[in-house]
């Protein structure tokens, strides 16, 4: 599989170095019908989207409710088609429909409800099943399996029911699930938002060692402005377009068109921004408590 | 109306092989008036426990009192409970089903047998409450976003007139300014009605800004049961079982452990940051004082 893979990417490589997820000018609309089924209007989700994200990024897509992300996200994996432009996964290009079965397989998606995405009786089937379907041999499912908990710190429940786990726990199984099928990018839509704060702190922490210790490549769609702070890039979308890119640093520095978009900013960094608001030498974009420690040490140096 | 839980329990299960204890003899009362927030990990019973308040459930042993009155004697007007304490579940859109934002509201009037007049005046001064433009009111609900569904969702339970108001999780799945706009909209209608409001949530930053007494529930029991500032106090204690304490009171926390002079109560940005320019005007004034005597 894996050299047919390179053979397309060659083949559709004509800008130097493809990443594993490129998007040229991406238009998706859908048609709105009220009862009868008569055509009440179109909408435009996503508007002219261009991105490259590269193998081993971890990128985060941030946006209000209705701004496009999720509609984004499911072209990645060949829910959704484009209306115009073209979406290239792994060099495959998602309108493909012999690619589709490959695209999804290298584009893992998990989803904001566990609930809805654990079929298993217990974690370990569960987690066997998507590389089941794919026909891999049974040893290797395994073996599969067994990675893919360990790397998400749920191997000591694999013999568990997965409705006695708590909510970071299943949604950790249903990301085992994914990363079993091996992929080379998850796509995570709001897989906090119906979490506890303890189960937000292990989703987060799986996540990111998928992206340190395994090189996956992440996209990361949430409402949580803390967890975007470790991504390497930040899209932020409105209205179907990209309103704002860049590092966590650079876009959490603009406070003022953050809050225009109805989004915020973690409250470390707002704590210094209003300070800075106040007169106080705060640097723009303090993301961590660390940083702003030794920003407020500055301050003091600055008043003594 | 107060609400008076005297030792409640609440036993899933009970004739099974396993059963499960989601309430553990919990006694809580619930005053007129007050802005409550319930917080707990998934599973600690934080569902279970509202679902006994307006009557939903029933208590494996204990008693519930509503207005003095236990909910689980006979005779017991349990309809009325129902209008009186009003639940809003988790992601109530989903509970949408009319045709125009308007009917949906009416509905739960409508059941209470009341006049027309009376059901329409109750839905426009709930939609109101909720801060929804009269441009949507004849819609369909499924054509508005997700701030807005929900919105028309708690003007549903509103327009019940309740004297308790209960929401789990109302802001779950919303963009950061949909969560200021219903949480915002919420106390403003706490402050116009005087309605007591339980908010059940995950977010200890929303809880710190907002309500006046949180109730922390572990395992089916009552953890803590005091103002924000106190509860918070028990970061520690609070991590051990799945939560935390705002991110500005861990700020607060390191600042006063690297020796600045603050207080490490603060639970809100507002807070934290008046108590960071106290303790800066101080040293300023220090300043000024050593430099008055070395000038002298």
């Amino acid at each position: 599989m894996s050299s047919t893979q390179q053979n397309f990417a060659g083949c559709g490589d004509r800008e130097g170095k493809m990443g594993i997820v490129k998007v040229r000018d991406l238009i998706y609309e859908y048609i709105r019908r009220d009862e009868e089924g008569n055509v009440e209007g179109i909408t435009t989700a996503v508007d002219d989207v261009s991105l490259d994200i590269r193998q081993g990024e971890f990128v985060a897509v941030l946006g209000h409710n209705g701004s496009g992300k999720s509609t984004l996200a499911k072209h990645l994996n060949a829910i959704l088609y484009p209306t115009e432009g073209t979406v290239w996964v792994d060099g495959k290009d998602t309108k493909d429909d012999a690619a589709v079965w490959d695209i999804r397989q290298t584009a893992g998606m998990v989803f904001q409800n566990p609930d809805n995405q654990i079929i298993g009786q217990v974690v370990e089937e569960d987690v066997g099943f998507g590389p089941e379907n794919m026909g891999v041999p049974t040893k290797e499912i395994w073996e599969r399996v067994e990675e893919s908990l360990k790397a998400v710190g749920m191997y000591q429940y694999r013999k568990y029911s997965p409705n006695k786990l708590s909510g970071g726990q299943k949604q950790r199984v249903s990301i085992a699930g994914v990363i079993a099928m091996h992929p080379k990018c998850i796509v995570l839509d709001e897989p906090t938002a119906m979490l506890d704060p303890q189960g937000r702190r292990e989703v987060i922490r799986a996540v990111r060692a998928l992206n340190d210790v395994e090189r996956i490549t992440v996209i990361l769609i949430t409402h949580y402005m803390e967890e975007v702070i470790y991504a390497d890039r930040v899209y932020v979308m409105d209205k179907g377009r990209i309103a704002l890119q860049g590092t966590p640093r650079e876009v959490f520095s603009e406070v003022e068109k953050l809050k225009e978009l109805r989004l915020d900013v973690p409250q470390v960094t707002l704590l210094a921004h209003e300070l800075r608001r106040e007169g106080f030498p705060m640097p723009k974009g303090v993301l961590t408590d660390q940083e702003f420690l030794e920003a407020l040490e500055h301050c003091v140096s600055a008043v003594m | 109306m107060p609400i008076i839980l005297d030792k409640v329990s609440h036993i899933y299960g009970e004739d099974t092989t396993m059963p499960v204890r989601a309430l553990d003899n919990v006694s809580l009362v619930l005053p007129d008036g007050q802005f409550i927030g319930l917080i707990g990990h998934t599973g600690s019973g934080k569902s279970t426990l509202v679902q006994h308040l307006n009557g939903l459930m029933k208590a494996t042993s204990g008693a519930i009192y509503f207005n003095g009155e236990d909910i689980d004697s006979d005779g017991f007007d349990r309809k009325m409970l129902r209008a009186r304490v009003g639940l809003v579940f988790q992601y109530p859109e989903h509970q949408l089903f009319e045709t125009d934002v308007f009917s949906d509201v009416c509905f739960g009037p409508k059941n209470l047998g009341l006049s027309k007049k009376e059901i329409d005046l109750r839905a426009y001064e709930a939609l109101k409450l909720v801060g929804l433009e009269d441009d949507y009111f004849y819609q369909s609900p499924f054509d508005l976003s997700g701030g807005q569904k929900r919105r028309v969702a708690i003007a549903g339970v509103l327009a019940m007139k309740p004297d308790v108001l209960i929401l789990d999780e109302p802001t779950a799945g919303l963009d950061p300014r949909g969560r200021d706009e219903i949480l915002d909209q919420i106390a403003r209608l706490k402050q116009e009605t005087g309605i007591t409001v339980v908010l059940v949530s995950h977010s200890m930053d929303d809880v710190a800004k907002y309500v006046d007494r949180i109730i922390v529930m572990n395992k089916g029991r009552v953890l803590y049961d005091d103002e924000p500032k106190e509860v918070f106090k028990r970061y520690r204690e609070l991590e051990a079982v799945g939560l935390a304490a705002p991110q500005v009171t861990y700020i607060m926390k390191a600042l006063r452990e690297k020796g600045y002079d603050v207080s490490d109560e603060a639970t809100t940005i507002g807070e934290a940051r008046e108590e960071i320019k106290n303790y800066f005007a101080r040293l300023v004034a220090a300043r000024k004082e050593r430099q008055g005597a070395e000038d002298a």
